[in-house]
């Protein structure tokens, strides 16, 4: 038979303040790791929220990224034609699409950041149907005129509808403000790309990218295979989600990287809190623990004790820790996607799996913090104990 | 009937033969017990007096199976505990010794009933039924009004007749007490006395005791005492007490 | 220092707890070094600027280029004393994640405006004599065993094509900070074979004879080209790079509340530790003011060794953060700069004592406290 938890419960009450240090210990640590594995995650979604996967993007051969592609009009108009296309009321759903960067002032600091500026075709609602217009209206096509992503407006100064904002050499006014469910669109500016070219005195008729609607998910296939025979272009095709989930990879490596140092090294500490908690615990109550062996409970039964008394600390600290940082999701922060050289807002990304892990983290360091005293006490000489003073 | 020389038969309850502990102590060797023996009757009530670091303990601690001897054999109710596994000895402990302490030992954070029922839930019983033999070891004590209690709740004296009430819960085969007066006033010493006296007498309970004080020796029908390493002086009180 | 024996019987009286609250302080410590090493790598840009250096670049986008023939212009501002340029090149070297800056670069200038890269005049001789020449840090050299006359393709993105280059030279920097990653190569065989964007470059920097003169000259450049198709941004390379780093998003508020939470918790648990250390040992301390200490004695006693655990505790975190550094970059790339320097290292060492003093004083006050006759009679 076990030794009660009552026993336990009670124990851990009477010495309620190593108790609380060490379950603060715990919290602290799970709720650091749990922050900092939601900022990546967070910034990723952003990424991969941008992505469709009925979407394809279609770049030069051979360039990393949207800037460092180049795609003619005749080129754009192949790959129109190309299968798997899907045609809407105004014919193929395809952007040809420039994206360059602009300095703006930030709201919180003041100081410059760069946005990015997405030329499109007057399509490319269509085109990307995760795209929603929340104020306002889209630009006309060969006019100075901006639909903002919310962010924008939430974090540059002058960005409110109606307004007029200079850039690249130009006047533009914002005519409308979109939504697009947390992705990074939501950090972008829109305007007709033919316009872009023009003010940014690029060459005419040279875009960037092709972003295309297919029919199905499952038309990539064929709509690629018949791209990349094709005679008349060199290009890559790429998934839009796939596209998005590379370009993330920089800086979510670094936030994993960097998080995960910090988490097993405040894990250590929490673990030697714990070690400590437990061991003093063990030596006070060396009389009680001898008393118990000396009536009969076995040395399986001790160490089962003891082990769930850790446990006890770990997961109340655990709980704790991730109700400190359930607060957290949602909140927007801003970080460079080094990729493109713009500012990126997204939102921290607390899921109930990354909950589950913090609490399994725990758990783990009560098991390390808990089994070492357990068998101590376990171990310890009954007849020397039960006579200690 | 209580004998020392090694001459008692199968039907003594507990028995000794050639009992020998030795100690390491920085080096030292302390030969604490040299050869002892020893045959108890059940029913008896043995005190065991002697100057300190004579052993009394450590030969209490040996008959209730918490030390293994460097040699000799311990037979109790015919199970000869020196030849058991730590495992089988802690599982005959529990069914076979009731252990009181001289600092009583009571756990802090369980109340007077919970210290009392620990050693039933080491055995099969239902939670009924472990309340009525909880209930009525409380009860033999003169207890049974303060069985929520916690033990910074009671006096030394009634924290005793707690440990006591353990002692005497699970039925064990005997009890053993160390010092069991040693923490007292001279009123609780004696109510706890009397109280054991009682276990013998009305209960037929078989209690060997440690213990320094004369008068809790003189409760005693048989008084040994630990010279050298072995007992001597058997004194035969009679039927005088 | 006669009671030193004293001081250390205690210590290594409960030597696992005593290890294991070293160890607490030693994590602590060795998070607060890793940390300051990531807030240097990303201030290193700003650490490194020239004081005496302007950065001009396209006032309407960084990505957008400037003429060549503005070098002369910009030389003609006054108190402009050098001027040179550099584009970046973005190329992909075997596979996209052995990421490493390339920049193709002005033959004529680019050595003598930074003068914290040093190469030997024979290299940088050969470097100039060939067309495809390559001009490697020692960082960078390192990192993939590059050798003097290694022949390296670097697949272009920006400008398409297979590039190849032959290491003609190896730079080191001067300082400790100085970057060695970078990968230099002739700016005019750029433009001879880039298709567009012929006879522009990427940026400017020019030199300044007199530091203090830098907001006037700022204003002059950005006068001089104002109104011209090619308008420019000039500022100091410091805050240039500093407006990169706000760009990176809030890293010093996130380092800062890791921080924080970090020493608040250890404050807690090394607080409780002694706490309980000095609760075990009232009899003891009661016995030594018996014979006669005094109570300050005994506050100084718990003080001391409380200081001891933190230094020796956050002296190993310290030295462990520093081994890790030596290591080099763990995010291969993203962090050219992974160093932690020597007055991080004495600011850790204060901290850990700070932490220790708040952490004992209690304990120690207590323990001063103690009235004899009530800690001997306690059982």
């Amino acid at each position: 038979m076990a030794i009660p938890l009552t026993y336990n419960l009670r124990s851990l009450k009477a010495r309620w303040t190593s108790t609380v240090v060490a379950v603060l210990g715990i919290a602290g640590t799970v709720g650091v790791f749990v922050a900092m594995l939601s900022l990546a995650r967070g910034f990723k979604a952003t990424l991969v929220a941008s992505g469709s996967a009925q979407n394809a993007i279609v770049r030069r051969a051979g360039s990393t990224s949207e800037m460092e592609s180049v795609v003619t009009l005749d080129q754009a108009r192949v790959i129109e034609d190309a299968p798997g296309v899907e045609r809407g009321s105004a014919g193929p759903l395809v952007s040809p699409e420039v994206v360059v960067v602009a300095p703006f002032p930030l709201k919180s600091t003041g100081t410059d950041a760069n946005v990015q500026v997405r030329g499109v075709s007057p399509k490319a609602l269509s085109v990307r149907n995760s795209v929603r217009i929340t104020a306002g209206r889209f630009f006309q096509p060969g006019l100075n005129e901006l639909v903002v992503g919310g962010n924008v407006t939430r974090s540059y100064v002058g960005f409110e509808l109606g307004k007029t904002v200079r850039f690249g050499g130009g006047s533009w006014t914002v005519v409308g403000v979109f939504e697009a469910g947390g992705s990074a669109f939501d950090s972008e500016l829109w305007c007709d790309a033919h316009v872009l070219n023009q003010v940014y005195q690029r060459p005419r008729n040279i875009f960037q990218a092709v972003t295309v609607r297919l029919t199905s998910p499952e038309a990539l296939t064929g709509f690629k295979d018949a791209l990349t025979s094709d005679p008349r272009v060199t290009v890559q095709v790429d998934r839009e989600v796939d596209y998005y989930e590379k370009q993330s990879r920089q800086l979510t490596t670094l936030i994993t990287v960097l998080g995960a140092i910090v988490a097993v090294v405040m894990g250590i500490g929490a673990v030697f809190g714990a070690l400590n908690t437990m061991y003093s615990a063990v030596a006070e109550r060396s009389r009680e623990i001898a008393t118990m062996r000396a009536l009969g409970f076995g040395t399986g039964s001790v160490v089962m004790s003891f082990v769930f008394e850790a446990l006890c600390i770990a997961f109340v600290g655990g709980l704790l820790g991730c109700v400190a940082v359930l607060p957290l999701n949602g909140l927007t922060t801003g970080a460079m996607n080094w990729q493109t050289f713009s500012h990126l807002a997204f939102a921290f990304r607390v899921t109930p799996s990354l909950l589950g892990s913090g609490l399994m983290f725990a758990l783990l360091m009560g098991l390390i913090g808990g089994v070492p005293p357990a068998i101590r006490a376990a171990r310890q000489r009954v007849v020397v104990a039960l006579r200690e003073l | 009937m209580v004998r020392i020389d090694g001459n008692g038969d199968e039907s003594s309850l507990v028995r000794v033969r050639g009992l020998n502990k030795t100690y390491q102590r920085g080096g030292e060797e302390i030969h604490v017990l040299q050869g002892l023996n020893l045959d108890v009757d059940a029913g008896e009530f043995v005190a065991f007096m002697g100057p300190s670091g004579s052993g009394k303990t450590t030969l209490l601690n040996l008959l209730g199976g918490l030390d293994l001897p460097s040699a000799g054999s311990i037979t109790v109710a015919g199970d000869e505990i020196t030849q058991m596994s730590a495992r089988k000895l802690t599982a005959w402990r529990a069914r076979h010794v009731g252990f009181v302490f001289q600092m009583y030992n009571l756990i802090p954070v369980l109340t007077a009933y919970q210290n009392v029922e620990l050693p039933l839930l080491l055995t099969g019983l239902s939670t009924a039924e472990r309340r009525k033999h909880v209930e009525t070891a409380l009860a033999v004590v003169g207890l049974a009004d303060r069985m929520h209690s916690y033990p910074r709740q009671l006096s030394g004296g009634q924290e005793q007749r707690v440990g006591i009430a353990r002692a005497i819960v699970a039925d064990p085969t005997f009890l053993l007490c160390d010092e069991p007066t040693g923490d007292l006033d001279r009123k609780s010493a004696d109510e706890i006395l009397d109280l054991l006296a009682r276990l013998v007498r009305e209960h037929g309970k078989t209690v060997l005791m440690v213990t320094h004080d004369p008068l809790a020796a003189d409760r005693a029908r048989v008084v040994l005492h630990l010279e050298k390493g072995v007992l001597v002086d058997a004194v035969m009180a009679g039927g005088a007490r | 220092m006669k009671y030193r024996h004293l001081i250390f019987a205690n210590l290594l009286r409960k030597k696992i707890r005593t290890g294991l609250t070293a160890g607490s302080f030693a994590a602590a410590l060795f998070l607060f070094g890793i940390l300051t090493v990531v807030r240097g790598a990303f201030h290193q840009g700003v650490e490194v600027a020239g004081a005496d250096r302007l950065v001009v670049v396209n006032k309407i986008s960084i990505i957008q280029p400037l003429p060549l023939s503005y070098r002369d212009r910009l030389l003609r501002i006054p108190g402009v004393t050098q001027a040179t340029f550099a584009n970046w090149f973005g190329g992909v070297y075997q596979d996209e994640r052995n990421f490493f800056p390339q920049f193709a670069i002005d033959r004529e200038g680019y050595r003598q405006m930074y003068p914290e890269f040093v190469v030997s005049d024979g290299q940088w001789q050969a470097f100039l004599a060939d067309r495809e020449g390559g001009m490697v840090g020692e960082g960078l050299a390192e990192r993939f065993k590059w050798k003097l006359g290694d022949r390296i393709p670097i697949q272009g993105t920006i400008f398409p094509g297979t590039w190849e280059f032959n290491i003609r030279g190896i730079y080191r920097g001067k300082r400790r900070e100085d970057d060695t990653t970078q990968f230099w190569f002739r700016w005019d065989y750029l433009d001879e074979r880039k298709a567009f964007q012929k006879g522009f470059v990427g940026w400017y920097v020019v030199r300044i004879a007199n530091p203090d003169d830098g907001v006037r000259v700022v204003k002059a450049i950005d006068e001089e080209f104002a109104n011209s198709p090619w308008e420019t941004k000039t500022d100091t390379e410091k805050a240039f790079a500093a407006s990169w780093v706000k760009q990176m998003g809030n890293i010093q508020f996130l380092i800062l509340t890791i921080g924080g939470v970090v020493f608040f918790t250890l404050l807690l648990v090394t607080g409780n530790t002694m706490a309980i250390a000095v609760r075990e040992r009232v009899r003891e301390l009661a016995v030594l003011k018996a014979i006669g200490l005094s109570d300050r004695f005994v506050l100084i006693l718990v003080m001391t060794e409380t200081m001891i655990v933190a230094l020796v505790g956050g002296g190993i975190g310290l030295a462990l953060a520093k081994l890790f550094t030596l290591r080099g970059d763990p995010t291969r790339g993203l962090l050219p700069f992974f160093y932690l320097p020597p007055d991080a290292i004495v600011l850790g060492f204060v901290l850990a004592l700070a932490v220790g003093l708040m952490s004992g004083i209690l304990p120690a006050v207590s323990a001063m406290r103690l009235r004899v006759v009530d800690a001997l009679r306690r059982v």
